[in-house]
């Protein structure tokens, strides 16, 4: 029922600790005109614009799409604004895409950002509440005991984390806007970074970045008319779940799984692993690689940490399935963007213009992106094939 | 913090002292200000906007024409702020106007120091009062006042400054939290030294700290369970990096502690032991502040401590009887 | 295109302060009603769950993420959320259901004004670098703009305190409205000026509360064996928010949202317009071409009450109440966002015949 579309331009900022040449409309705006030049269109051929961006504590601009409007070319057409914590990127692709799919625009310009240098991302995620203990420093807080419970369950070697560590910064070399550019990372760099969160180090997490990501959506019918290679979506998918409920897995949430059985049954996807060519996946701490490839069924339960240390998600290694070629959120986090950056490089992959990250001969690739207490996911499958 | 009859309300600041980076438009708008002048950019229909626009709100150009425009202009709209907030640039009543500066098309909002709504018109006169000490910040306009009035021109200069390139822009906010009702009823036990959690009606699972309803179910929690203060270590983290605002020292230990009777996991410090023999399983208890020091908070309880008592088993983890 | 129809709505009572109600008890209520209504158990029933709110409201990031506890939503949920008034959820709803993603949905937005300062809480919506500085109220924005209309002719004072008057009226027969009662308009025009020209009761009041609805495709509803309200036409657009390049007298994204959803295209008996200050209720009539045979916010409208975040839904709500309750066979809803009428959703709804 859904009509046919596809990803026709993407276009990016450098992902950097701070973006200080531009202000935050500069920001927004450099992604979306790279994203109009590599879909050769220009303002007059968007119909609509989706924006996505985590917390407006971040660049305290309460709503800021109203102030954007004009950065967007959105004057007299319709704006919309999403927000679903971490996983925002991704679903506001998603909620893009639907304006194209529904059937009621032909194409549309979606962007997310986030320009966490104008305050701190510590302060921003978790300021304090009354009546609340604020003890959760940061999201690592958060996160690493939930990862301590996965290494207990699978008894994952200590340097699964580590080799997803340095296995994502060299990807990420082979990309020019990647923030963290470390060529010659080794496993020891990793393992002698500082311990922050206990069993999580300085470098097994991602930084805090300045940038946007943006992409056009088009109808079938217009696709013809960008010059590039088009990635069709294959199937979209959100699931939410409450961040703590009695019995709940957090290691290995039920959200997680829901969303990929959906997203694959769209797709025609049934073996990930050997159905997708690659996956961008939202990996803010090294050990979400192993967990989220048994979250998502690339491997069985407790297995997960056994492709990362066979290398079969590294581009270096020849790896099978590579995730996150683009070097992923340990290697660029600007939050709000992260999700939709996973959404983008995915459809890069299919379009056969990944750059030294390609992975050669990639046809059809996952995006996935997660937020909150890991409870809300957001995944699509572009595929170079037209269904 | 306030403890009426059934509601516990608490003030808190959200704010930050925001730095941005201003691009190439604004910060030249905000280097024009410093040197106590006004500068607009031309529009891709010829219309001179003030302050400068980075983006033509028509055709979505990106401008770069600069005009410099006079300091006086003329108030095309405008309104009167009778009761002055905090927040306000003025304590005593005033005018925001929408004041067309000489050379420009499009007018900028600013406020005007007027002695009272009958001294405003629409077409009154107006001219800008600079700042003493001016930053490179919007507010380097001290307002507008009418075009006749004398002002201080005893100006501190500002020489040799760098081109603006960023600013500092504070923005706090004031707000009175209100607790909901579950969680004062817990607040209200906790101020006691109870620690009740709450039922989930159909499950018969405990939640602590209550937020009022079951997740699961969407249905309200209504039955308080008062439950001990001990506690199992579901898992842990050991955090090496300091607690904004917080006097422990790292690396402590902060674990999802699942109080008995209970089915969910809270996070706290666990402290008086080793943080290498953290285990998950381990049997703690709450460290209580003295008395004195209750108040409706968790904080009440210094952190949690080990008990002498084996493990428990992973799999009984929160999975207590549920009638425990 | 598929027959999309408004289910059920439920609104909670619009107050000054909610006090002791977090966004799980204020959500609750209505949501179990709002179920009940359709027959429905709990969101595991519909295809789709969409909410809107804004952290900045209370002043808590991820107040959202928070609401979800009033759902059960376990299993897990198809969900998502708008940092904007509920009506835009209603929109992303009716995308998902055009795209055949889903069959049903359940919106709800949510709104605690009360514990900050709200006008100053939405001075840090405007430009970061020229205007959020100068901690410009919101009110600011509405009062330029009814100067605009009143310098140029296009309305008078007494216009103005016609719509009050007439709100709080209306409101009398709202259980649910924050204001109500009989003001005349020599009564209204008696007061002295707020931030002029507007008199406090030109301004809608600050209010919390939620709003929450069923939708569905019409096969859906017809096996549910509700009535419901059928939605002809929807659109959404934005405006400049360069302020000073805007002609305040007009909405040109209203006029455009509102022929691109059809308001035209039939009689309108009844319209729910979201107009947080007195004047601009006359620049929505006119920029959808409404006339006096168009019954006006009988809810009161949000002069009345004010949930922000959810006022916009709840305008959709109230028409299709008035439609299934056989009062109006055809209405118009309308919700906005930002300073003056700055963005601007229009929703046409029909009697199901």
């Amino acid at each position: 029922m859904a009509e046919l579309a596809a990803v026709v331009g993407i276009g990016q900022t450098k992902y950097q600790t701070k973006h200080k040449e531009v202000s935050i409309a500069g920001l927004v705006r450099m992604a979306a005109i790279n994203a109009l030049d590599d879909a050769g269109l220009g303002w007059d051929d968007i119909d609509a614009v989706i924006l996505g961006k985590a917390p407006d504590m971040f660049e305290g601009i309460v709503m800021p799409e109203l102030y954007l409007t004009d950065a967007l070319g959105c004057n007299g057409k319709p704006m919309l604004r999403v927000h679903t914590a971490g996983s925002v990127g991704g679903s506001t692709a998603l909620v893009a895409a639907s304006y194209v799919q529904s059937g009621v625009f032909k194409r549309v310009l979606t962007v997310s950002f986030e320009k966490q240098s104008e305050s701190n991302a510590m302060w921003a995620l978790s300021n304090a509440q009354p009546f609340s203990v604020h003890l959760n420093a940061g999201a690592g807080g958060f996160f690493a005991p939930i990862i301590r419970e996965y290494i207990r369950r699978s008894n994952a070697p200590a340097d699964a984390g580590i080799k997803v560590a340095m296995k994502d910064r060299l990807h990420g070399a082979r990309n020019p806007l990647a923030h963290l550019q470390m060529p010659n990372i080794t496993m020891k760099e990793v393992e002698e970074s500082p311990m922050l969160w206990e069993p999580l180090r300085f470098l097994e997490s991602c930084p805090s970045s300045d940038g946007a990501c943006a992409m056009v959506i088009a109808h079938e019918d217009l696709v013809s008319q960008s010059p590039k290679a088009p990635a069709w979506i294959r199937g979209g998918a959100m699931r939410s779940e409450p961040t703590m409920y009695a019995g709940r897995d957090e290691v290995n949430p039920q959200a997680g799984q829901d969303c990929a059985k959906d997203v694959y049954a769209q797709a025609g996807i049934t073996n990930p692993r050997k159905d997708l060519d690659c996956a961008e996946v939202y990996v803010p701490f090294s050990w979400y690689e192993p967990m989220w490839l048994e979250n998502l069924g690339f491997a069985d339960v407790g297995k997960g940490w056994e492709l990362t240390m066979e290398g079969a998600t590294s581009l270096d290694e020849n790896g099978d399935i590579p995730w996150n070629c683009s070097g992923g959120v340990l290697s660029s986090n600007a939050i709000g963007a992260s999700g939709m950056i996973r959404f983008a490089e995915a459809a890069r992959q299919v379009r056969n213009d990944a750059g030294d990250h390609q992975v050669e001969g990639a046809r059809t690739a996952l995006g996935h992106a997660y937020g909150g207490g890991a409870q809300f996911f957001a995944m699509w499958v572009v595929s170079a094939d037209k269904p | 913090m306030a403890a009426h009859a059934d509601t516990l309300t608490q003030e808190f600041t959200l704010g930050y002292t925001y730095t941005r980076s201003t691009g190439p438009v604004v910060g030249r708008f905000l280097q024009a200000l410093r040197d106590r002048q006004c500068v607009g950019i031309k529009g891709s229909d010829g219309k001179v906007y003030v302050p400068p626009v980075e983006f033509d709100p028509h055709t979505a150009a990106q401008l770069d024409e600069f005009v410099d425009v006079a300091d006086c202009g003329e108030v095309v709209n405008w309104t009167w702020v009778s009761q002055p907030r905090t927040a306000h640039p003025s304590d005593k009543p005033f005018a925001w106007a929408m004041v067309k500066l000489d050379g420009a098309d499009v007018p900028m909002l600013h406020w005007v120091d007027a002695a009272s709504a009958d001294a405003m018109s629409t077409g009154m006169r107006v001219k800008a009062r600079w700042a003493k000490q001016t930053k490179g910040f919007i507010t380097d306009i001290n307002g507008f006042v009418a075009e006749d009035a004398t002002v201080d021109t005893d100006y501190e200069v500002v020489e040799g400054a760098d081109a603006i390139k960023w600013v500092e822009s504070p923005s706090y906010l004031k707000y009175l939290f209100t607790a909901g009702k579950a969680p004062a009823r817990f607040l209200k036990a906790l101020a006691d030294g109870k620690l009740t959690g709450q039922r989930d009606p159909i499950t018969g699972e405990v939640y602590i700290p209550p937020r009022g309803s079951s997740p699961k179910h969407g249905v309200p929690t209504t039955e308080e369970v008062v439950l001990s203060d001990k506690a199992t270590v579901q898992s842990f983290t050991i955090v090496h990096i300091p607690i904004p605002g917080n006097p422990i020292k790292p690396p402590y230990v902060i674990a999802n502690l699942v109080l008995d009777g209970a089915h969910i996991s809270f996070l706290h410090l666990l402290s008086e032991c080793n943080n290498e023999d953290v285990r998950i399983g381990m049997r703690v208890e709450a460290l209580w502040r003295d008395k004195s020091e209750w108040g409706y908070t968790m904080d009440n309880i210094l952190y949690f401590r080990p008990i002498d008592e084996p493990d428990m088993p992973v799999d009984q983890i929160g999975k207590l009887n549920k009638e425990g | 295109m598929r027959n999309v129809v408004v289910v059920a709505y439920e609104q909670s009572e619009i107050v000054r302060n909610a006090g002791a109600c977090n966004e799980v008890e204020l959500i609750m209520p209505i949501y179990r009603k709002v179920m009940e209504k359709c027959g429905l158990h709990s969101v595991q029933d519909v295809d789709f769950t969409c909410s809107g709110s804004c952290d900045y409201q209370q002043g808590a990031a991820f107040s959202f993420v928070m609401a979800i506890d009033a759902l059960g939503a376990v299993p897990p949920i198809k969900e998502s959320h708008v940092e904007m008034d509920a009506a835009w959820a209603f929109y992303e709803a009716w995308l998902k259901i055009q795209m055949g993603q889903a069959d049903s949905a359940f919106l709800y937005g949510f709104g605690k004004c009360s514990p900050g300062e709200l006008p100053i809480v939405l001075s840090q919506q405007l430009d970061p670098y020229y205007m959020a500085p100068l901690w410009v109220d919101s009110i600011a924005f509405a009062a330029m703009q009814a100067r605009a209309l009143l310098e140029k002719g296009d309305i008078s004072e007494a216009d103005m305190a016609e719509v009050v008057s007439r709100s709080r009226a209306n409101a009398k027969h709202n259980p649910h409205a924050q204001l109500k009662g009989d003001f005349s308009i020599e009564q209204l025009l008696a007061e002295p000026m707020y931030e002029s020209p507007l008199r406090r009761h030109d301004c809608c009041p600050v209010s919390d509360g939620a709003s929450a609805m069923v939708i569905a495709t019409e096969e859906k509803a017809k096996e549910w064996g509700r009535p419901y309200a059928r939605l002809t036409g929807i659109d959404h657009r934005i405006e400049t928010s360069v302020f000073g390049a805007r002609d305040l007298t007009q909405s040109v994204s209203t006029k455009i949202a509102g022929e691109k959803a059809g308001v035209g295209n039939g009689k309108v008996d009844v319209a729910e317009l979201y107009a947080p200050f007195s004047h601009q209720e006359i620049i929505l009539k006119r920029a959808l071409g409404l006339d006096d045979d168009t019954v006006v916010n009988p809810s009161g409208g949000v002069l009345a009450g004010n949930i922000m975040m959810a006022s916009g839904l709840s305008r959709i709500g109230e028409v299709a109440n008035r439609i299934i309750a056989g009062e109006a066979q055809r209405g118009v809803a309308h919700a906005t966002s930002g300073p003056a009428l700055q963005q601007n959703l229009v929703a046409v709804l029909e009697g199901a015949n």
